[in-house]
């Protein structure tokens, strides 16, 4: 294998370069998965990591960001399953099938396989791999962009992760929840998930990170989602990683004709978190809402990005992200939508919104509209700002103290978004979250 | 002692002197009223109660029950029973008024070291106010005043202070764009809340509401000063002859 190393230059660069070409012989797969490894590693051999003067990645420099490379996690023993089990707590009651992943391996007595609903499949992908699953060939890697660093080295380093299949017209009642959970290890968590919703089916995934607070952990997950023709799929990630993360994940997904897809993503934990959604809305007819809420101090660093891409006309999308930041956070979001020179009739409407708690925090926003139809209706907005005294004023007026007051209203400001799920024990486990979050800010 | 005394209060926005002087006491039980043109200091002395961020005193003193009020915080003013209804109600999107006004009472509640109400207690409180005042239920389903009408809003003012139950309520120019009906509904919550216990002071540009809420002593404000205080009797006359000689006096 000719590895093009010309451009790697920092030591992480190296790190990641030299772990690659000692796992690679170990990393499950045929000869053709083989060579998806090796020309995504030749992407970043070529790239590099992500740095600032990378449009895409301006607003968060991987190269500066990223200290050093952890070791690649290796399988989790029994005290990390253990501990494990206590995972999940984000979620509160909502009830779910749940998958659990320690530390990026599949770890089946921690999940429940038991009576699946008909129409479901579930797997692991490290099986899927060994054991040359047709599907893979069809699927894996076809959305996920190849040109981004980030998903190039998850494919690359991809060792485990879910492989779902919905099968034609069925609905899948009970939420299927991916739990990820990264040990006490210091450990760089690779994981890759395949699901496949085909036409007419149902479903909802809820996709959770988190980890010991304490943790020195990365983790580069990436989901790849079809969704088929007249399927309604909604999609939770909620990123609740320990304060010394750093997480980068990824969205792709491509959404068929006249179908319904909701994506939502919670973001409140990890130092560094960069969250891709890569969106193709590929079949006419399609009505999508793309929301997500943001809450973080201290000096977390969280971005959203986010491509919607319409190729197929006549289809409606809402993008809604607002975020909280406190403290010295670094809130970016960038939101381009693009609409095709045959997506006629698209209508997409973004709103970002940041509420800054405090001097020191900052927010990027970075709207684009890239236009190729004539007969469109299309809009973006974007606000950033303080919390409004006046509304405050108002609330301590009636005998409402400060701190509950900026409480009230930053539920409020955040409740827009999350009042896009549809699933109602969601939206109160999330609304619980952010209420917790306020309880631990405290008063001024 | 008086509920409230306000003496010799001056107060200064952007550099420019608004009250310039005031003194009003009023005894509970009573109903006062402040009549005045435009930018006479209606709004300011208003926003000062009730302890907005920019109305800063700058010489003067204001005692509420005793206590120096520019001592305390918004919240502790309106726990320790005083009530602003304001002139523009702000809408709150998101935050329900059932959240609105349950946090609140029991903010209040808290503060003064009573039992917080449980849910259904509180349920019950609010529709038997909002009953009695004749509130449609439908209204208490919205985010706080959003999509209210400008009658809406003010009703909301009222059931917030039938409510609150406050030992002073200021009424900000609470008639402003209310049709007669809207109104009767507002003076009638006025009227319904007043007793021997609690003391309003009612703020506004026109006679018409002193129709329906009849106060003990009316006040004249101008240029930043009470220029003249008599019975009900002065609002009739304010009515008939206008503001002119008053603010010519403040003036001279």
């Amino acid at each position: 294998m000719n590895v093009e190393i010309a451009t790697i230059k920092t030591a992480v660069e190296t790190a990641l370069a030299q772990a690659f070409a000692e796992v690679q012989p170990r990393l499950p797969g045929d000869r053709a998965v083989a060579a998806q490894r090796a020309a995504a590693f030749d992407v970043f051999a070529k790239e590099g990591l992500p740095h600032r003067r990378v449009e895409d990645w301006k607003y968060t420099d991987l190269r500066a960001l990223m200290r050093d490379l952890k070791p690649l996690a290796a399988l989790p023993d029994a005290a990390a399953k253990t501990r494990a089990k206590a995972a999940g707590a984000l979620l509160g009651d909502v009830e779910a099938r749940r998958l659990t992943f320690v530390d990026g391996a599949f770890v089946a007595e921690l999940s429940d396989l038991s009576d699946l609903e008909q129409g479901l499949t579930v797997g692991s992908l490290a099986d899927a791999l060994s054991g040359g699953d047709p599907a893979l060939a069809t699927h894996l890697g076809k959305l996920a962009p190849a040109g981004d660093v980030a998903v190039a080295l998850n494919t690359a380093f991809m060792g485990d992760g879910a492989v779902i299949r919905i099968a034609p017209g069925a609905t899948i009642e009970r939420p299927l929840h991916l739990l990820f959970v990264a040990s006490e290890k210091p450990a760089a968590i690779f994981v890759r998930s395949l699901v496949v919703v085909e036409p007419g089916a149902r479903a909802m995934l809820i996709e959770s990170h988190e980890g010991p607070a304490a943790g020195d952990y990365q983790v580069n997950a990436a989901v790849e989602l079809f969704v088929g023709d007249g399927a309604h799929v909604d999609h939770v990630k909620i990123i609740g990683e320990g304060a010394d993360a750093l997480h980068v994940s990824t969205l792709a997904a491509a959404i068929g004709a006249r179908a319904r897809f909701n994506a939502f993503t919670f973001t409140a934990g990890g130092a560094v978190v960069r969250n891709q959604l890569f969106l193709k809305f590929d079949g006419e007819g399609t009505v999508a809402g793309i929301r997500g809420a943001t809450l973080i101090k201290g000096r977390q660093h969280a971005d959203t990005t986010l491509v919607a891409n319409h190729i197929a006309r006549e289809c409606q999308s809402r993008e809604v992200f607002k975020s909280v930041l406190d403290g010295e956070a670094h809130g970016v979001f960038q939101g381009r939508i693009i609409v095709r020179p045959h997506a006629q009739k698209t209508d997409a409407k973004m709103m970002t919104q940041a509420l800054l708690l405090s001097e020191q925090a900052e927010a990027d926003n970075k709207p684009e509209l890239e236009i190729f139809a004539d007969d469109v209706q299309c809009g973006h907005g974007a606000t950033a700002g303080a919390l409004d005294d006046e509304l405050k004023f108002y609330l301590m007026a009636r005998g409402i103290p400060a701190t509950e007051a900026e409480a009230l209203l930053i539920q409020a400001f955040l409740g827009e978004a999350i009042e896009g799920i549809e699933h109602a024990g969601l939206r109160e486990a999330l609304m619980d979250s952010v209420a917790a979050w306020l309880k631990a800010r405290g008063g001024r | 002692m008086p509920l409230l005394e306000v003496k010799n209060l001056h107060v200064e926005i952007d550099g420019k002197e608004i009250l310039k002087g005031l003194d009003l006491t009023v005894n509970t039980g009573e109903v006062h009223a402040i009549m005045g043109p435009n930018g006479s200091g209606k709004s300011t002395l208003a926003y000062l109660l009730a302890g907005k961020e920019e109305y800063r005193p700058t010489a003067g003193e204001v005692r509420f029950d005793g206590q120096n009020l520019f001592a305390m915080e918004p919240d502790a003013r309106a726990a320790s029973g005083l009530f602003l209804a304001f002139q523009y109600p702000l809408e709150i999107p998101g935050v329900a008024t059932m959240t609105f006004l349950r946090t609140a009472l029991n903010a209040q509640r808290k503060k003064r070291g009573d039992a917080e109400l449980s849910t259904p207690e509180f349920i019950k409180k609010v529709r038997d106010v909002a009953g009695k005042l004749g509130i449609d239920q439908e209204m208490l389903r919205r985010a706080v005043n959003v999509g209210f009408s400008g009658g809406e809003k003010k009703r909301n003012e009222i059931l917030q202070m039938a409510l609150l139950e406050p030992r002073l309520a200021v009424l900000d120019e609470t008639d402003s764009g209310l049709d007669i009906d809207a109104l009767k509904i507002v003076a009638d919550g006025v009227n319904r809340l007043r007793s021997a216990n609690r003391a309003f002071v009612v703020i506004t540009h026109y006679q018409r509401l002193l129709n329906y809420i009849v106060p003990d002593v009316v006040h004249v404000l101008s240029h930043g000063r009470i220029v003249k205080t008599g019975g009900k009797e002065l609002a009739l006359e304010l009515e008939a002859r206008g503001y002119a000689q008053y603010q010519e006096e403040a003036v001279a």
